[in-house]
């Protein structure tokens, strides 16, 4: 069913910390990893050990710089995967049903065994989150590990996302964003959670927490004052010798 | 966006075919026996050649049916639907005027309006995308509607109708071309909003995700030169309006007729070409695109 629904009764998301993110891509492969031996097809890659590799991934880290008006650039790392979004677009858009939105959390899925690979919903996701895989002719994307969160085989710690399990900077955040007393909700408040290109209407689901502000070099120079240069004309014997020596 | 071959002959394919069996439908030419037969089979073989290249874009053909389920909120599906009624309705009206001789006219008049609805819902695949901000206009429409009326009018060999709407949509053409250049910055999606960085500063790619390229990359971070665009657009404009009005204007010839339609088709491949191969998803802003302080990554 490709019409979104009016509500859902929960809006599961991920909540990404820019400011504490190092970049490190561990959730890059901990999702490729789950991902690739659990829900729908592999994810293939082509040429791996070739000239010119590339292959199917659900979520990738980029890294940006950005200049302030004054002062030193910064350098983010950025971790996108699907934003669930509320209104999205990719869902409306299939001819086939295959994309839809969750009633009961509102995850985004692809139901692969009705994707005809037509790629018209990576064409409407403003985000780049979906990504057809090249040896299966159909749309991967991420499931939020659907097959994780509510899997009673695995210790309750392992029942969040693969990529939130793995985060060595706690950069990552799961849970529901329609609760506004979850841990979630109160970290995108305390922290103003954004949404990415809200121009584009999607409403997502996902929140990123901007990096914050950067302590400034004037303001931690409190020993400054103390080791300033004790003489800076040399008097007595050292003054003696100094003047002594330039003459020569 | 990636300029794939499969995409540029379905549209430009089908639209003229479609175009064709509008002119057909409304009864102009009105055409009878061995004729109609000829005109018929460029028609169907047209439309439905195009939409079969279409499904060569798909990564798992053998389920294409499926595309039909989902009308009600798909332009794609709609697309599918229309094409099959539209085909139908003409069928039955081409069965009257070449085996009986009769022209059944209300189910032509249905089967016209059927064709343009084909067209249109084409076009809207293209148009409903908030994400390519130089589709992303009512011109866009407009724009595959004068091209199917004008190829068509040209390949049923109304003179008259086809002077005239080969001119609109030349005009419409340029029109694509200045607005669309424009979208982009009008869209209001920039580095800054994409990440949200853009309290902080002014952003720049400094990495990309993987050293390697990827489906995104590949698919919708296409970029030409504006060089080469503008040399294309000449060269699209001229073949496909300009050569085939010159033509059409001098005493008919059939042998120069065929040079108009083939000159019309190149220049419609050209110009479809561009249609693509110009129009920036804003995803590529990820990839470094639009970067102010440096060449973009693609
Ligand atoms: S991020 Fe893209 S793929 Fe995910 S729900 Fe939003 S529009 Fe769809
Ligand atoms: S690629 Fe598959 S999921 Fe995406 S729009 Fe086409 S049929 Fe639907």
């Amino acid at each position: 069913m490709t019409q979104l629904p009016e509500k859902t009764e929960r809006k599961l998301g991920l909540v990404i910390d820019l400011d504490t993110c190092v970049g490190c891509h561990a959730c890059v492969i901990s999702c490729k990893g789950w991902n690739t031996e659990n829900y729908g097809a592999p994810l293939s890659d082509q040429d791996p050990y070739g000239a010119d590799p590339s292959g199917t991934f659900l979520n990738r880290v980029h890294s940006y710089e950005v200049q302030p008006e004054t002062g030193a650039p910064q350098l983010v790392h950025f971790p996108k995967s699907c934003l669930h979004c509320e209104d999205a677009p990719c869902v409306t858009v299939c001819p086939t049903g295959a994309s839809y939105k969750r009633v009961e959390d509102g995850i985004v899925l692809v139901n692969e065994s009705d994707c005809i690979g037509c790629g018209l919903c990576a064409w409407a996701c403003p985000y780049g989150a979906r990504e057809m895989d090249a040896a299966e002719g159909v749309m991967k994307k991420c499931t939020l590990c659907v097959d994780r969160i509510y899997n009673e085989n695995l210790a309750e710690e392992d029942r969040v996302p693969a990529c939130v399990r793995t985060c060595p900077s706690g950069a990552r955040h799961f849970g529901d964003l329609d609760d506004p007393d979850s841990a979630v909700s109160q970290l995108v408040a305390a922290r103003g959670g954004i949404d990415l290109m809200p121009e584009q209407g999607t409403k997502p689901v996902n929140k990123y927490l901007p990096p914050r502000p950067k302590d400034r070099l004037d303001e931690v120079d409190v020993l400054a004052p103390y080791l300033e240069p004790v003489a800076e004309d040399p008097r007595g014997f050292l003054g003696w010798l100094d003047r002594t020596l330039d003459r020569l | 966006m990636h300029p794939a071959r499969s995409l540029i002959l379905f549209t430009s394919l089908s639209g003229l075919g479609f175009g064709v069996l509008a002119w057909l439908g409304l009864g102009t030419p009105a055409v009878t026996g061995w004729v109609a037969f000829v005109f018929y089979l460029i028609a169907f073989g047209l439309a439905g050649g195009g939409l079969v290249a279409s499904t060569f874009h798909l990564g798992r053909r053998e389920r294409a049916l499926k595309a039909f389920t989902q009308w009600q909120s798909s332009w794609l599906s709609r697309e599918a639907w229309l094409a099959v009624a539209a085909m139908a309705t003409m069928g039955l009206f081409a069965l009257g005027a070449v085996f009986f001789g009769q022209h059944w006219q209300p189910l032509g008049w249905l089967g016209a309006v059927l064709s343009l609805a084909t067209v249109f819902a084409t076009s809207m695949i293209y148009a409903q995308l908030k994400t390519v901000p130089r589709w992303n206009m009512p011109l866009t429409p407009v724009l595959f509607l004068s091209l199917s009326i004008a190829g068509g009018a040209l390949l049923s060999g109304e003179i008259g109708p086809a002077i005239l709407f080969l001119c609109v949509a030349g005009a419409l053409t340029l029109a694509h071309w200045t607005l669309g250049d424009r979208r982009f910055a009008q869209s209001g999606t920039t580095m800054e909003t994409a990440t949200g960085l853009g309290p902080i500063g002014q952003v720049r790619a400094f990495e990309p995700p993987h050293t390697g390229t990827n489906y995104l990359m590949r698919e919708m971070v296409f970029r030409i030169g504006r060089k080469h665009s503008l040399k294309l657009r000449v060269m699209g404009f001229g073949l496909m309006v300009l050569l085939p009005v010159l033509i059409l204007l001098l005493p008919f010839h059939h042998a120069l007729a065929a040079v108009a339609v083939l000159s019309h088709v190149a220049g419609l491949f050209i110009t479809r070409w561009l249609f693509f191969a110009e129009a920036e998803h804003v995803v590529g802003l990820y990839y470094g695109a639009h970067d102010k302080t440096s060449d973009p990554i693609a």
